[in-house]
């Protein structure tokens, strides 16, 4: 299949860019690393409050934390493509015979593999504090992770062939992420919060993968959150591809 | 190898629309280095990407390498070469993968685009910073490598968008130098510049664009010589005057004129017009003390069609 073959050539050539200069994959992780060490604690005497989930606090806090890693490691990676646009390189490929979901997607892989590699350092950083981890529920975890970033990181890329700038993008991706950080729970769970904020929290997609992420650490494999994010982001995702991949050829950079 | 009928392209801003590239016929035919000459904004390049497969016109019909490029410009680009004005390479990556890797995204196999990537390092003689990032290449071998990129899969028709702009004197002659080998080679080249000594020096043919249109179009020589005809400056001894009543009425002559004791005579062949006028004058007893025939060059043919000059112009 020459959409496979094409994807992993540009997976292959993105992770070589990447590994040029593999120090930002530690970066990246460096600040939800701070939360986990600085802001994590602060939790443990909540975790006792009424309304706070069930499974002790680094078992609500890590699932959130990942979530976050997924929000804010590929909301910025359109940084790294405008760079490309302006090198003329996106240009070449498309003259290039190369499938353009292709293009896309190698891409697109190299920044979930950032993302998973980013996140397996966070969860085994968390289990000194506490965490406890179930296979099943992990497996489906990375699962969940995948496909958020796979939405979030076709954003940022339409969002950069659009904008053609990082003086737009930084302030576009500043405002959107940071209502999607605060109505998702990840800081503090949704279950404290009053009902009118509740209720704006349930438009947000990202709460129901952290309720989902949740559930999936404590091993409440029923819970309805997890069909509903899985559904719910696999959706999205495909039109993320989709919509972005069109931008890929169509765009005159 | 091309076929252009009424190529359009028009941008739509804010208020108004432009229109870049206003109606282009053209025909390219194989082997042959067809040059696009014109200053920067007369369309040169908006044409070129358009028949690179890269901006959908807005109107008009066009053929690339046998393939019609409106209904399929994936055929196109399986076909054709393209070297951007302005490079199109990451500094950070190595030479050698990038051109593997653009010999792989033409579906070579890994062994072949390995194989073709050493031939043409050896040709364009990169193979000295071949492993060393991009970053840290000179401007000819970062243009070197931009050809290279355009060549890997030995494409029988080629666009080089201004080659040679940027690059030092030596840069530039080397360059010319692989131009003329892809063409001996039998290769199809398109190109675009605003030297008119590069499109002298290169092109078998060659168009020139202005204000999104071609306004003129032929062999170097023909152009001069449509355009402008070559000049031959007489100097008389005695009467200058009555050289020029002579002369002014044959039937080669264009344009003459008589100014302080010379004659200049606008002629469509000079080789073949000077006999004739030492004839003339002989018979008449004119007493002839020089002569000099001198070709017109791009640029008068550049003024002629546009009203002003290609160095003011670009």
């Amino acid at each position: 299949m020459k959409i496979l073959r094409d994807t992993w050539l540009i997976f292959q050539r993105s992770v070589g860019i990447t590994l040029h200069n593999p120090a930002w994959i530690l970066i990246g992780a460096f600040q939800p690393l701070l939360f986990l060490v600085l802001f994590g604690p602060l939790l443990k005497p909540l975790a006792g409050t009424r309304g706070f989930p069930s499974g002790g606090a680094f078992n609500v806090f890590v699932p959130g934390l990942l979530v976050q890693t997924a929000l804010f490691g590929t909301a910025f990676v359109g940084f790294g493509l405008i760079a490309e646009v302006r090198y003329g390189v996106i240009e070449r490929m498309r003259v290039t015979p190369v499938n353009r979901v292709a293009l896309l997607l190698g891409r697109a892989l190299r920044d979930i593999l950032v993302l998973l590699i980013q996140s397996t350092l966070l969860t085994l950083a968390a289990i000194p504090f506490g965490l406890r981890l179930n296979g099943l529920g992990m497996l489906v975890v990375v699962g969940l992770l995948v496909l958020m970033g796979l939405l979030m990181v076709c954003l940022s890329y339409a969002a950069g062939l659009w904008l053609r700038s990082e003086d737009a993008l930084a302030p576009l991706v500043n405002t959107l992420t940071m209502p999607l950080l605060l109505l998702s729970g990840i800081l503090l769970p949704l279950s404290l919060a009053p009902d009118w904020l509740r209720v704006l929290a349930r438009a947000n997609p990202l709460s129901y993968t952290v309720d989902a992420a949740r559930a999936l650490f404590n091993e409440h494999f029923t819970d309805v959150s997890i069909p509903q994010a899985l559904g719910i982001l696999t959706v999205l995702a495909l039109l993320a591809v989709v919509g972005t991949s069109r931008f890929f050829s169509r765009t005159t950079a | 190898m091309i076929e252009t009928r009424g190529l359009r392209r028009t941008f739509r801003s804010r208020r108004s629309e432009v229109v870049a590239v206003d109606g282009v016929d053209l025909r390219v035919e194989a082997g042959e280095v067809f040059g696009f000459l014109g200053p920067n904004g007369a369309g040169k390049t908006t044409t070129l990407r358009m028949l690179a497969t890269l901006l959908p016109p807005t109107g008009g019909d066009a053929w690339v390498a046998g393939c019609d490029l409106r209904r399929e410009p994936g055929r196109v680009r399986e076909r054709i070469g393209y070297v951007a004005q302005g490079g199109a390479t990451d500094p950070t990556v190595r030479g050698r993968d990038e051109l593997v890797l653009q010999g792989r995204l033409y579906g070579l196999s890994k062994a072949e685009a390995q194989r073709r990537t050493s031939e043409l390092l050896a040709i364009l003689e990169l193979q000295g910073c071949a492993d060393r990032p991009i970053g840290t290449y000179s401007g000819g071998q970062r243009r070197r490598l931009d050809l290279a990129l355009g060549l890997v899969f030995q494409p029988r028709l080629v666009f080089l968008d201004e080659p040679t702009t940027g690059l030092d004197p030596q840069g530039r002659a080397r360059m010319w130098d692989e131009v003329r080998r892809l063409r001996d080679d039998g290769t199809t080249i398109f190109l675009t510049t605003h030297y008119l000594e590069e499109a002298d020096a290169l092109c078998d043919r060659l168009a020139i664009m202005d204000h999104g249109k071609i306004v003129a179009e032929g062999t170097a020589d023909d152009l001069k010589r449509q355009i402008a005809g070559d000049l031959v400056i007489l100097g008389i001894n005695g009467e200058p005057q009555a050289a020029h009543a002579l002369l002014a009425h044959e039937p080669f002559v264009r344009e003459a004129s008589c100014e302080d004791g010379t004659v200049r005579l606008y002629v469509e062949h000079g080789e073949a017009a000077m006999p004739a006028i030492l004839r003339a004058l002989d018979s008449a007893g004119l007493e002839l003390r020089t002569i000099s025939l001198s070709r017109p060059s791009l640029d008068d043919v550049f003024l002629r069609q546009t009203g002003r000059s290609l160095r003011d112009a670009a």
